[in-house]
């Protein structure tokens, strides 16, 4: 086959994927933007952050982005996976907009629109380079 | 106890310096974990044949895996400290996207992968995009 095509169940966890990162994301901001400002001489308060409940939420949130992230780099490459996901941009802009009541400038609508193009563009390749049979032995798939 | 936000918005090279970080820390750690993941296999295939259970163990007993992740959970950090600086809608689609580019870099060279014409045209677009939005 030479290209390599996704299943159903290969979509959801990449929507998973673009879905879970910018909710964390955003939670995470919430969480930060609530806190005195962190500088350099007091890294510590970075550690603090993590157990307060803006910054749990999205911390649960990115490794449900992170588990169905390793499950797609399991079968499609990396540079596929990352602007195929990178649709996650324009929620970002939408919940920063809408939840957090940040102003978008209609450049960085643009530069948004422009991300998603790209996106589309590359989304329409295959999803894993082809290798030589003898590059993907039986032990690499793991079977034994 | 009142709540002292950001005094005043960071200047333009500390801003760069501080999604840079981010940036650079993510690449390194995707490229190991993806790395990671094409050596042990597809989990899918793991899961359906051993349980959940054996693609955890799959997973966690790969080295190059805890070498991306100590490099994801830097760039986490970077990414905390970014927030507390910075809009979200600045740091999130600048340094997702050009994370994008430096992974096309790396993947091509490191990972072996097929950086073909519509994943370089993706990344000219993104740059202009990334652009567009730090403006």
């Amino acid at each position: 086959m030479s290209r390599h095509s996704l299943s159903p169940h290969q979509y959801l966890i990449l929507g998973l994927v673009a879905l879970c990162a910018p909710l964390g994301d955003t939670c995470l901001s919430r969480g930060m933007t609530e806190m005195r400002a962190i500088t350099l001489a007091h890294p510590g308060s970075l550690i603090a952050a993590v157990f307060t409940p803006w910054i749990a939420a999205g911390i649960v949130l990115l490794i449900g982005f992170f588990a169905s992230y390793l499950t797609a780099l399991s079968w499609a490459d990396l540079t596929f996976v990352l602007p195929a996901t990178a649709f996650g941009n324009v929620i970002v802009a939408l919940l920063a907009r809408f939840w957090l009541y940040e102003p978008i400038s209609l450049e960085r609508w643009a530069g948004i629109a422009l991300i998603t193009l790209g996106v589309s563009f590359v989304a329409q390749g295959p999803s894993l380079t082809e290798r030589p049979a003898a590059e993907t032995t039986p032990e690499k798939v793991g079977t034994r | 106890m009142t709540v002292q936000l950001s005094d005043s918005p960071p200047g333009f090279w500390f801003a760069s310096a501080m999604i840079a970080a981010v940036v650079l820390t993510s690449t390194t750690g995707e490229v190991l974990t993806a790395a990671a993941m094409k050596s042990i296999g597809d989990l899918d295939e793991i899961r359906a044949r051993s349980g959940m259970k054996g693609a955890i163990r799959a997973v966690v007993t790969c080295p190059l895996f805890f070498a991306g992740v100590g490099f994801l959970a830097l760039a986490f950090f970077a990414l905390l400290f970014a927030l507390n600086h910075l809009n979200l809608s600045l740091v999130a689609p600048a340094s997702a996207s050009l994370t994008l580019v430096t992974n096309a870099i790396a993947g091509k060279i490191f990972l072996k992968e097929n950086v073909d014409r519509r994943r370089w045209a993706a990344a000219l677009l993104v740059c202009v995009g990334v652009y567009l939005l730090a403006h």
